[in-house]
């Protein structure tokens, strides 16, 4: 029997649709089907500005808004050849995990809920609430921040920002004990996890899996301390690997990050160096809103910028970060001019999502539920 | 700051992957290019699937991971496709570009979902969003757009707006 798993499903995280080909409970062939969010996000790109596209690459992989604008803002940092001042490198470093912390607190509680476990999800969106309201101090903006621009960060944090961080960074990890303590050791979560999808090293590496679903099976990658970006290499922290490639282990993996974003976080607050928040680069980078109220050549590249771009110098780019699910790329073509000549976006759910045939295929359905939540996927990035 | 790109293949021979292909066909690599800390690798069109075959089993540095497959559209230059692939070798921690040049009139090139099955989801993309045809992928149908749509949305001739 052919059955579908429409787009419109709470199990399937966002607008996927996956046909299930079943023989009673059991899966004889899946098929994921994308395309319900297309929006043409790549075509719109080469119709902006470099610095009109920083919002759009925000609202593709939507539950961490601050490692997209990363992504794009170091590729189009390097086909500039421009120099981040340290500061906003912490800066970039210490949001960026925080993001981290903020989509596995998703996941978690979404892939919890699927699964059957509802106070986990509550529990989740408590933390979450908490670092929304500090994007909102900092940014403006709950979700959708766009505070990272090409050359810097958009803003000074307001002078109590960092008490706020500590404050939630010494809370956090009781609460991730909280979590641990209802699931890890729960023996109806082991029984729904433990042994279900799993995955092999080779063939997560064959099929282009990267992220806590390369690592949930043996592989140790993990592109922040492997290639590190945006000031990484000054920061100590683990990365969790765990042998087994089912969905525990991704579960394992996931919540072993969530404790080091926050230690990570700590480092940033302990050691933020002091200084400018952007590039000094004029011809880019928007000049203080003092000085371009007061100054003539500040209101003129103000003008400039906001109304006819910047030229970058012709060439191409393929730049990785970490994401919370993956390795998402940002491959950027330049032509010269202030557009962008092509903008592609590596979706790291994408090829995740190739996993979930050899995942599924002769097991139940309940088990896809569990497979496609392990995997984490947002169907924002994968349609773009 | 910007240092300036090498292009000539002579000043980059030395490099592992350029020597792997070299030595098996010099004839495969068209050119090469290392801009802005990073190699890209002008691959002939019929020498493409087993030259990816070829460094991914390399002893050395083996590009064992396909990060993405995608196309930029020159139009109206001639060749108008550039269908680009980034490999990444976990091992080496090192990332290398390939790049296949088409022709604007029935482009077509081998898949390479022989060699890394990754490449499954991304060829499928690229046929939907530009047209390039994919001889010997297993299900070449269109991902993103409705099974019925006409045309092929990236392309540099296709109107941001669309027509619908």
């Amino acid at each position: 029997m052919i059955l579908n798993m429409g787009p419109q499903h709470p199990s399937t995280h966002g607008v996927l649709r996956v046909i299930l080909e079943i023989d009673g409970e059991t899966i004889v062939r899946i098929m994921p089907d994308i395309g319900y969010l297309h929006t043409g996000i790549e075509k719109t790109c080469e119709a902006k500005f470099y610095q009109q596209v920083v919002p759009l690459t925000d609202r593709i992989d939507y539950l961490c808004p601050l490692t997209n604008n990363l992504c794009y803002a170091l590729a189009v940092e390097k086909l500039l050849g421009l120099e981040i001042p340290p500061k906003a490198q912490w800066l970039r470093v210490m949001m960026n995990e925080l993001t981290r912390i903020n989509s596995h607190l998703v996941w978690l509680g979404t892939h919890a809920l699927d699964i059957g476990a509802m106070t986990v999800f509550l529990y989740c969106f408590r933390e979450r609430e908490d670092i929304l309201r500090l994007f909102e101090a900092i940014s403006g903006q709950r979700m959708m921040t766009s505070y990272f621009r090409i050359g810097g960060v958009a803003l000074e944090p307001p002078l109590d920002f960092f008490d706020r961080v500590r404050d939630f960074a010494d809370r956090f990890p009781s609460k991730v004990d909280e979590y641990e303590n209802l699931l890890t050791g729960n023996p109806i979560w082991g029984m729904r996890t433990k042994g279900v999808a799993r995955i092999s090293a080779e063939d997560a590496i064959a099929l282009g899996a990267s992220g806590p679903t390369l690592r949930g099976s043996g592989v140790d990658f993990d592109l922040r301390r492997d290639m590190p970006y945006s000031g990484y290499e000054n920061f100590k922290f683990r990365v969790p690997v765990s042998q087994d490639g089912d969905v525990f282990a991704r579960y394992l993996c996931r919540v072993q990050e969530l404790r080091e974003s926050i230690a990570i976080v700590q480092q940033a607050l302990a050691g933020m160096p002091e200084g400018p928040i952007k590039a000094d680069a004029p011809k880019v980078v928007l000049p203080d809103r003092e000085k371009m109220k007061t100054q003539m050549e500040a209101l003129i590249f103000h003008f400039k910028i906001i109304t006819e771009g910047f030229a970058v110098p012709a060439g191409e780019v393929y730049q990785a970060v970490e994401s919370p699910r993956g390795e998402m790329g940002y491959y950027v073509v330049s032509d010269g001019t202030a557009k962008p000549y092509r903008v592609h976006m590596r979706s790291a759910c994408l090829a995740n999502l190739q996993l979930l045939p050899k995942m599924c295929e002769g097991k139940l359905i309940a088990d896809v539920v569990a497979a496609i939540g392990s995997i984490d996927i947002v169907l924002g990035e994968i349609d773009r | 700051m910007l240092t300036p790109a090498i292009t000539d293949l002579e000043q980059l021979k030395e490099h592992p992957a350029v020597a792997r292909l070299r030595s098996w066909n010099p004839a495969a690599v068209e050119a090469a290019k290392f801009d802005r800390d990073e190699l890209s690798i002008y691959v002939g069109r019929s020498s493409l699937r087993e030259a990816c075959a070829l460094l991914r089993d390399d002893v050395t540095c083996p590009f064992n991971f396909l990060s993405d497959v995608t196309c930029v559209d020159w139009h109206p230059q001639e060749p108008r496709f550039e269908v680009v692939y980034q490999l990444l070798s976990i091992s080496r921690k090192e990332r290398v570009r390939l790049k296949v040049r088409l022709s604007g009139d029935n482009p077509a090139v081998e898949s390479v979902t022989s060699v890394w099955p990754a490449a499954n989801f991304f060829e499928r993309e690229v046929f939907d969003l530009f047209g390039i045809r994919f001889t010997g992928h297993p299900y070449l149908r269109r991902i993103q757009m409705p099974e019925n749509w006409e045309g092929y949305p990236l392309r540099k001739d296709y109107p941001v707006e669309g027509y619908r």
